[in-house]
């Protein structure tokens, strides 16, 4: 009788991971949100990334007794951009984070530059979810979000593995976009127990697990969504008038 | 999540290679048996090590990010990583993934040492 045991364990196995894409295919575009760095574009593992080779994990402990770990991450997936810092915009799909989906991003990189990107839900399940970078994004890699019950406390994690995408993200990330990036996870998690009226530090740990940056990848400078995002921007005023142009001239 | 499912046992195949046996789950909760029988494998000679995946039985997210973690540690000793024993689920993940750009994936233990000649 341990067949269809088994069997259900790979059904659910499978059901928790993506299925093998080539490139990514948003759908629907919500308002607001832009899809000029997400449409066509191929997901990047920390294989293919530039810069040093980094895993940053951040965590919050709560009482169990307040929320459990299958509470909390269904929890986090139902509200995951209400937690995030403001300036930030996720723009969740529609169906909600399961393996698969696309989601929009706008960012808010130092120095106010707006960055328009996305990612991919890797994998989930009722203990953790994954979301995967797509080319272009700042940093090549995932952030998985998981909770694990210990000794009476739910512990809430954030793990990014990740390398910047291209030398000019390396230089961006080494001058202040690590640094935010940790403000970044450790206000999502703190606003995380601040949902369960729980109020607690985050614990950082940062580990350089590669200092060797992959020369043979500054070819992903093509990409770039900052640099993509910054001429869209800039294109802003261009594509206003064209608008207003195109909606005077007669119709037939 | 359980943890003690997993074992990593390490056989010499060659005097510069290397097989891992995967047995059970690879999830985050695997690292340290992980690196821990990466570390017995990876003496001063040897240049490949090979993952065999036949016993696995289930791999999450966790797991990948792991396996990434060793890959760059066998980098960084001029080693190469196979694999081989993969179901084909978790061939579409090594591809989801872009590990497979990293790991050479084979069919048997045969072709995976095959490769390394």
């Amino acid at each position: 009788m341990t067949e269809p045991i088994e069997e259900q364990a790979a059904a659910q196995d499978a059901a928790s991971w993506a299925k093998t894409v080539s490139t990514l295919n948003v759908g629907d575009v919500p308002e607001g949100a832009v899809n000029i760095n997400v449409e066509g574009r191929r997901l990047t593992s920390p294989i293919q990334g530039f810069g040093k080779m980094w895993q940053k994990t951040y965590q919050v402990r709560l009482p169990t007794e307040r929320v459990s770990a299958v509470d909390l991450i269904t929890t986090w997936k139902q509200h995951f951009p209400e937690f995030w810092p403001d300036g930030n915009r996720f723009y969740a799909p529609l169906t909600g984070i399961e393996p698969g989906e696309v989601a929009l991003l706008d960012m808010t990189l130092p120095g106010r530059m707006k960055l328009s990107t996305g990612v991919m839900v890797l994998y989930a399940d009722e203990e953790s979810f994954t979301l995967m970078t797509p080319q272009g994004h700042m940093f090549a890699g995932w952030i998985t979000f998981s909770a694990i019950e210990r000794e009476g406390e739910t512990v809430a994690q954030a793990q990014v593995l990740m390398r910047a995408s291209d030398p000019i993200y390396e230089v961006g990330l080494t001058l202040g976009g690590h640094r935010q990036e940790d403000r970044f996870w450790q206000h999502t998690l703190r606003s995380l127990a601040g949902h369960f009226e729980h109020s607690a530090d985050v614990d950082t740990q940062v580990v350089c697990v590669d200092r060797k940056r992959q020369w043979s990848k500054w070819r992903n400078v093509w990409h770039s969504a900052a640099i993509r995002s910054t001429l869209y921007t800039l294109g802003a005023p261009a594509r206003l008038l064209k608008g207003l142009f195109q909606r005077d001239r007669p119709v037939g | 999540m359980p943890e003690a499912a997993t074992r990593f046992d390490v056989r010499e195949v060659s005097e510069s290679a290397r097989v891992i046996d995967i047995k059970g789950d690879i999830t985050a909760a695997s690292e340290d048996v992980l690196m821990d029988a990466y570390g017995r494998a990876s003496e001063s000679r040897v240049r490949a090590i090979v993952l065999s995946f036949a016993g696995l039985d289930y791999m999450n997210s966790g797991g990948i990010g792991l396996l990434v973690t060793l890959l760059v540690r066998a980098q960084r000793q001029r080693q190469q990583v196979l694999a081989y024993g993969l179901s084909d689920h978790y061939r579409q993940i090594f591809e989801l993934t872009r590990l497979d750009e990293a790991v050479g994936i084979h069919d048997s233990e045969d072709d995976a040492l095959e490769a390394l000649r």
